[in-house]
């Protein structure tokens, strides 16, 4: 039986931690089938992520070249299709994240591996892959089978899959040569861009008062500040509020904004899409107030109000006044 | 400058209840509202705003069943010029839909084609990206920002944890638009009944020369609702009520 491949994910200088989660699944998928997997680690001075990499998976293939630096989905590909036609491995594990999502299709289309996206559950049937993945905002879980093929691609669901351990043995670091020749010009990576945090930094809040969509319009933001006083709190949003410029970008909660673990976490009206849950789950103790008695949100609160929000708040916020 | 927008109407399930089909292979959508998937209304937007300052043409595509003709209608109230409906039954296996969208647009000269991040239904996120490689163009994923100049866009993409990373990429391309790039306008019923007007084309996957019989990569066996793990206690009684243990909860957890 093939290997499983596990493409490491890491930018600035660290690993992130999809990746042992990544290596978690292939880990147990390789058992499954009675087969291997191996980290696939592509960048530049990456030695010292090759040996941290070798105490959690049995083999770390290593290419190194000063233009895998930042992630480019053209020269990544053009490095992975050279593996994979080297190695014929039979799944190639990526995150569902911003590299996976530029890259896992455009080589899929290449390897003609059939694909699976955003995976929250993996196995093999035979040699066949079957996936499980999230759709309709989280409402439903679909059973996917993929059509019978020597090698598929699944993107992974950053949360999800526990993580791979420091293990006792460690494995061997391969160094492959680099099948690259030069930059390409179509597409070319310029730098890393971080908005400076110019208000409150909701990291550093113990109680957030964070609101999403449901709350209709950002007519209904002074009401939240003033809660927000009367609790001590400061006040975070989920991305739909951001999107529509009723909150700035630095109040998101979310895997593209920020991750939070308040001791109090309030959240109004937001539904609980995974990209806003993974983000703050950490949090003591979460408190949901949403209509729809079916938001996700409550899979993930602890305490819940199923009412509209226009009949709780301002009670509360009158209930609180004196906290100031 | 002209682009192409790939557009997907979806049904709206955020606050609707949720029924599974017979079969179990879907769930049941004659009583759900559908719409503009969300991603794709800022892909539009972003094309129009784009033709406004570098001028050209704003085409959109759909792939769909006879409803799907709403959804253009709606993109060419927003500013696009012309429409294309292609004939076919809905599907979710996104790489068929980048085959027959890349049949549709090969050829032409497209310098930008626009598609949303994912589709609020079945999430994929693939179709941009998978139609690049079919039609062997560069393409940047997940886009907050487009500047374009000398054949070039410089684009920011959305990575994790409030981080962006500045690109440059070879016109022509394709990228896959991210909510939030722009600040949506509202259409007006003057605007809506303007767009009755324009011209869509609707054409059969003969028409455009697809003749694939490729099975699909993914299908689906079955759907079923996600397994309740534990829920949150949930307060009940009066608003004052539901707020008097609400205030009791909050003093006791903060601290």
């Amino acid at each position: 039986m093939l290997e499983i491949f596990v493409l490491v994910e890491h930018r600035q200088g660290q690993i992130r931690d999809l990746t042992y989660e990544m290596l978690g699944l292939g880990e147990k998928l390789a058992n499954q089938q009675g087969t291997s997997f191996a980290a696939i680690l592509l960048g530049h001075d990456v030695k010292s992520f090759a040996e941290d990499l070798a105490t959690r998976a049995p083999k770390v293939l290593v290419v190194e070249d000063e233009n895998l630096k930042n992630f480019n989905s053209i020269l990544y590909q053009q490095t992975l299709s050279s593996l994979i036609s080297k190695y014929q491995p039979c799944l190639l594990l990526m995150g569902h994240s911003a590299l996976g999502m530029d890259l896992a299709p455009s080589l899929s289309v290449e390897m003609e591996f059939p694909l699976a996206t955003d995976c929250i559950g993996l196995s093999f049937e035979g040699a066949r892959l079957k996936a499980t993945r999230s759709i309709y905002g989280g409402k439903v879980n679909a059973s996917v089978s993929l059509r019978e093929s020597k090698g598929y691609i699944a993107t992974i669901r950053p949360g999800v899959f526990s993580p791979k351990m420091v293990g006792e043995k460690k494995g061997g670091i391969v160094m492959e040569s680099s099948p690259l020749q030069g930059m390409v010009d179509v597409k070319k990576f310029i730098e890393y861009i971080e908005a400076p945090i110019t208000g409150e930094d909701i990291t550093q809040a113990e109680i957030l008062i964070s609101v999403g969509q449901g709350i209709g319009g950002p007519e209904h933001i002074p009401l939240f500040e003033e809660l927000a006083k009367n609790l001590g709190g400061t006040i975070s949003c989920s991305r739909p509020v951001v999107d529509r410029n009723w909150l700035p970008k630095e109040r998101q909660v979310g895997i593209s904004g920020k991750t939070v673990k308040p001791k109090v976490y309030l959240a109004i009206g937001i539904s609980g899409a995974f990209q806003h849950v993974t983000a703050m789950q950490g949090s003591d103790t979460i408190i949901a107030i949403n209509k729809d008695p079916r938001a996700p949100i409550f899979g993930v609160a602890h305490y819940g109000i199923v009412d509209d929000f226009q009949n709780v708040i301002p009670v509360l916020k009158e209930k609180t006044k004196s906290w100031k | 400058m002209n682009i192409a927008v790939c557009v997907k109407r979806i049904p709206k399930t955020a606050e609707a209840d949720i029924f599974i089909e017979k079969d179990g292979k879907d769930i049941k959508k004659d009583n759900l509202v559908f719409a503009l998937n969300d991603w794709d209304g800022y892909a539009v937007r972003e094309a129009v705003l784009l033709k406004e300052k570098y001028e050209g043409e704003v085409i959109v595509l759909t792939i769909g069943p006879e409803e799907s003709k709403e959804v253009l209608t709606r993109c060419l109230a927003m500013g696009a010029d012309r429409a294309v409906r292609i004939e076919a039954p809905s599907s979710s296996d996104g790489h068929l839909i980048a085959k027959i969208l890349a049949q549709a647009t090969k050829g032409q000269s497209f310098d930008l084609i626009l598609t949303g991040v994912q589709a609020e239904d079945d999430g994929w996120g693939q179709v941009g990206v998978a139609l690049a490689q079919l039609l062997g163009l560069p393409h940047a994923s997940i886009v907050t920002h487009i500047e374009v100049e000398n054949g070039k866009a410089k684009v920011r993409r959305e990575l994790e944890g409030g981080i962006e990373e500045l690109l440059e990429v070879k016109l022509p391309a394709v990228l896959t638009i991210q909510t939030g790039i722009n600040e949506p306008k509202y259409v007006s019923l003057s605007a809506i009944l303007d767009a009755e007007d324009k011209e869509t084309k609707e054409v059969g996957l003969e028409e455009i020369g697809f003749t694939s019989k490729a099975p699909l990569d993914a299908t689906i066996d079955q759907v079923s609702f996600p397994p309740t793990g534990k829920m949150a206690e949930i307060l009940k009684g009066t608003p004052e009520e539901v707020v008097g243990q609400l205030t009791e909860i909050i003093k006791k957890k903060k601290g």
